[in-house]
């Protein structure tokens, strides 16, 4: 049923390079590694940054725009109900593309195709405030994502890339989110690697990111080329990841260091 | 036991990119006898080295070194290095981590090759340049316990 269990089973036979997938119990959002003081800042809504994204995202919802002039909320109608559990479940299969997209991806396409509007650029404010403000209403869902089997063989090459070194410092995803993830790099908590916040505030960058912005680091820390936004790889990177998660809670908008 | 020698593997280096040559060297069992260069390695620079984030070393390391508040975690303190291994181990160690133990997540400071997606900042060149990592070296032999 789990398409997940081909990959585990190709992870423990494949190299010595890495450990084992982590036991469903033991999994822990980056959340449960912070200080009390950044934990705080998440939960509380007045406290945490994201959620002025959210608000911008939530006027966004309701504006009218495009050849269509016509706003989010004039086909979803109220965020709440028709958009609750729906970012948990990406990235989704979209028969057009033939290929999996990202919620970011889900939200431009309904922009050129039913507001006929111009798609907007991947990190922009607007396209997060939007990504947000979609991503809140699955605050607390269990994540979903890859339970459409025919995403089988994406999660499958986006879990191969996991676990591939790559870059100059030679490195894996796995070698440090699977089989270091209780040590520190530099002073800095390595955590599990799981998505479960995104889009993000994190402090270091004094803005919300997505998680694209947040593997193209990763890519880009261990000195191998960052894939573009919106690459197919990054896709499958993260639907790997999001069902790599699956039944974790959503916290989006999280707040990391 | 006799170890092979191995020579200027690494010399054999991919086409187009402007690949750096690297020095040739000989691996003799565990170690690189020999240095990489003429001169010797300086110790003050080899430590001033480790500690700068951009050598990664603390990435992963910690060390004996109090000014430096962030220091990983993820590898065998450096503390002691020179009486734990010889000089030509500790370089073999640096050079190319991956012979000592394939599984090692310890990156080959002076290898080119087997690396896959390289960013092009840093394609074909080795992270370490063979002074640097003579430098490293002397400082490492001073670590002693
Ligand atoms: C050398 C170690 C290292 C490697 C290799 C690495 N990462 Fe990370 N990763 C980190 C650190 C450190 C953080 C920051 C922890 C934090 O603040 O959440 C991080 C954060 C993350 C996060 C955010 C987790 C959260 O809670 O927000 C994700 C997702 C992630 N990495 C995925 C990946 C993927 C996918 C790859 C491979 C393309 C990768 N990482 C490679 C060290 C690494
Ligand atoms: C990504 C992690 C990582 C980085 C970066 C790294 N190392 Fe290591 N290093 C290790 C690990 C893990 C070991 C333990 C042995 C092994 O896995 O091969 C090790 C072992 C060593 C040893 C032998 C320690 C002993 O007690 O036997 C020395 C010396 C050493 N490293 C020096 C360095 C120096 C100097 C640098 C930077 C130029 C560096 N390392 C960068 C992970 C790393």
């Amino acid at each position: 049923m789990r398409p997940f269990g081909a990959i585990a089973a190709a992870l423990l036979t494949a190299s010595a390079v890495c450990a084992a997938e982590i036991p469903q119990a033991d999994r822990r959002s980056g959340y449960s590694f912070m200080k009390a003081d950044t934990k705080a800042m998440q939960d509380e809504d007045t406290a945490n940054p994201g959620m002025l994204w959210v608000l911008d995202g939530e006027a966004l919802w309701k504006r009218k725009l495009g050849a269509a002039n016509k706003a989010c909320a004039d086909c979803h109608g109220d965020a709440r109900t028709s958009m609750k559990g729906i970012a948990a479940r990406y990235p989704a299969f979209d028969k057009a593309a033939g290929r999996p997209i990202d919620l970011e991806q889900r939200i431009n396409s309904c922009r050129s195709n039913h507001q006929q509007a111009t798609p907007l650029p991947f990190e922009s404010r607007e396209l997060l405030a939007l990504t947000a403000f979609v991503s809140r209403q699955s605050q607390g869902t269990p994540i979903e994502t890859g339970a459409d089997p025919q995403l089988a063989p994406f999660i499958a090459r986006g879990g191969e890339r996991y676990m591939q070194r790559q870059g100059q410092l030679n490195l894996a995803c796995a070698n440090c989110h699977d089989d270091n993830w209780d040590k520190k790099l530099v002073g800095s908590a390595i955590t599990q690697g799981h998505p479960t916040g995104y889009p993000l505030y994190r402090l270091e960058w004094q803005s919300l990111g997505s998680l694209q912005r947040r593997l193209r680091a990763c890519i880009t820390g261990i000195r191998a080329q960052a894939y573009d936004y919106g690459a197919p790889e990054l896709v499958e990177l993260e639907l790997y990841l999001m069902s790599r998660a699956r039944g974790m809670a959503m916290e989006a908008p999280g707040v990391r260091p | 036991m006799s170890a092979p020698i191995l020579v200027g593997a690494l010399l054999a280096l991919p086409g187009g990119t402007a690949a750096q040559e690297l020095r040739s060297y000989s691996v003799v069992g565990d170690a690189i006898p020999e240095p990489l260069t003429n001169a010797r390695g300086d110790a003050a620079r080899g430590r001033a080295l480790v500690v700068e984030r951009s050598s990664t070393c603390i990435l992963c390391h910690s060390g004996p070194f109090p000014e430096q508040k962030f220091q990983g975690d993820l590898a065998p303190d450096l503390a002691g290095s020179g009486s734990r291994s010889s000089e030509g181990q500790l370089r073999l160690r640096l050079v190319d981590a991956s012979r000592l133990n394939a599984a090692t997540i310890m990156p080959s400071y002076y290898r080119v090759d087997g690396l896959d997606r390289v960013g092009t900042l840093w394609r074909g060149k080795p992270i370490l340049s063979a002074e640097q990592i003579e430098d490293i070296v002397a400082y490492l032999m001073t670590l002693r316990e």
